[in-house]
């Protein structure tokens, strides 16, 4: 068995026919993601917005985690698409009357779903579910544990492709609890891929991972140091659950360190952007003058996420597809030897 | 079989575009090529009729009907055209027509950009072997190939045609 998330989520000609995490996927694929993902924004530009593609297909949102931006864009993309989508609200419905995990994903599997959106608190969740569970439904990955978020990593490497024309020689400075963070990880592991100069991490010791130097990033303490000649200052939301288990002093000494105020902002470079996977907490990590002004791309973030949603499920839909084909083409030949 | 001069051929259309436009009392074409060698044959028209307007480009790929069984092509580039096609006379371009579906694609892919007061179908070239009920109103050329044989347009400076 493959237990090797980024070789499960390619077919064998490597075609995406899962999207499970961007760690050791290459950068021709990466390219392709963010590629196919421009040409859906012009189509999110006109008057329809819908797609023909996929048609007929049933998209199964399998929400264990709360999320409001992720699934709802997870289900426009979908629509614009032209899919079915079915939303399920898995902490209030089946698991809590005790039904395993895999008995409702069979139940689901078994109503003809052709694509599961899956977000769940336990780290490699959704690369479990595609390998052992359901692995002829195409599985994306909406966020699992700490492990990785690859749709949002995607959607900011489209931001920053748009915004600064490429990631390669790109300086990118990430902020704040990057230990716990799925986004941090995969974006590290894409910016790197993609060719970025160089990524920091900026944060209390606490709060870093102890290998950044194996993840391929650099590691500072004080954004004074971490900011400069940063090109992109991706900010990530501050738990406030970190703060109950004393990795942090309080609100107001996190925003004092590491908050991004304008006076920060102008340690990076001139014509750096501003960038947060949302929601945002004004005042915590981030000040409101910082998070509205002229460098802010938030919301360019929240528009291009449709986008990168619409190029992964295609892929994915598409990988699929083609690999049943394959399959199919092998049992005839079969029958047709015999 | 021998081919023709792919340019002349072109050039002739663009000459009996010009006269098709003015009997129809066309006077403010927009020249939409689909991607990729019927944007080629689309400048070259746009060179003759130097109508107003940029040629823009159609990328049918989210549109295709084999989608089920060839999944999506890995270099989809997306469609340029104006910020309203509404009320306009399209001249859809492409270099070869076979069976329809690529045309049947492109314009339902137009409808969801607007409503065209008109569309003309002008292809350099037509192989025959239709599958669909839909004609071009312009052909450079016709050609008989014998089955299973294509033809392949490179360009887009010279465009030149081979058999493949």
């Amino acid at each position: 068995m493959n237990t090797d998330p980024s070789q499960v989520q390619l077919t064998a000609n490597g075609r995406l026919k899962h999207f499970l995490t961007t760690e050791g996927l290459s950068r021709e694929l990466l390219t392709e993601i963010l590629d196919t993902a421009d040409s859906f924004i012009s189509t999110q530009e006109r008057a329809v917005k819908k797609v023909p593609l996929l048609r007929g297909k049933t998209v199964v949102n399998l929400f264990f985690e709360n999320s409001t931006r992720t699934r709802s864009t997870f289900e426009l993309a979908a629509k614009r698409l032209s899919a079915d989508i079915l939303n399920l609200d898995i902490a209030r419905s089946a698991t809590s009357k005790g039904e395993t995990l895999m008995d409702t994903l069979w139940n689901l599997e078994a109503m003809y779903s052709d694509m599961f959106v899956v977000r769940h608190a336990d780290s490699g969740a959704a690369h479990f579910i595609a390998e052992q569970v359901t692995p002829n439904v195409a599985i994306i990955n909406a966020g699992d544990g700490r492990h990785a978020h690859p749709t949002q990593a995607m959607l900011d490497m489209l931001t920053i492709r748009r915004h600064k024309a490429s990631i390669e020689g790109k300086v990118v400075a990430i902020v704040g609890d990057i230990l716990h963070s799925r986004v941090a990880r995969s974006q590290i592991y894409a910016l790197n891929t993609l060719g970025a100069a160089e990524v920091r991490v900026i944060g209390p010791g606490t709060l870093l991972p102890k290998d950044t130097e194996a993840l391929g990033c650099k590691a500072f303490y004080r954004m004074e140091d971490g900011l400069k000649d940063c090109d992109v200052i991706i900010m990530l939301r501050l738990q406030k659950e970190r703060m109950q288990n004393a990795l942090l002093p309080s609100e107001g000494e996190f925003f004092k360190l590491y908050g991004l105020t304008e006076q920060k902002l102008a340690i990076a470079r001139p014509d750096a952007i501003v960038m947060h996977p949302g929601p945002i907490n004004r005042g915590v990590e981030i000040e409101s003058a910082v998070a509205d002004g002229m460098q802010s791309v938030i919301l360019n973030q929240v528009s291009y996420g449709i986008a990168v949603r619409m190029a992964v499920m295609s892929m994915a839909m598409s990988g699929q597809q083609q690999e049943k084909n394959e399959l199919l083409a092998a049992g005839q030949n079969d029958q047709e030897e015999a | 079989m021998t081919l023709p001069d792919i340019e002349q051929t072109c050039t002739e259309l663009g000459d009996r575009l010009a006269t098709y436009l003015n009997d129809h009392q066309i006077t403010q074409p927009l020249l939409v090529g689909i991607r990729t060698g019927g944007v080629w044959v689309a400048d070259r028209l746009q060179q003759k009729l130097q109508t107003g307007d940029d040629v823009s480009s159609l990328d049918i790929s989210f549109y295709r009907d084999d989608f089920t069984r060839h999944g999506l092509h890995p270099q989809v580039k997306g469609s340029e055209l104006p910020d309203s096609i509404e009320d306009r006379h399209i001249v859809l371009v492409d270099d070869v027509v076979m069976s329809g579906r690529t045309i049947r694609a492109a314009m339902n892919e137009l409808f969801d950009y607007g409503r065209p007061a008109s569309i003309t179908l002008v292809s350099l070239l037509d192989i025959g072997r239709r599958e669909l009920p839909i004609q071009p109103d312009l052909t450079g050329a016709r050609l008989e190939l014998d089955n299973g044989q294509l033809v392949k347009l490179s360009g887009p400076n010279p465009m030149t045609l081979t058999l493949a």
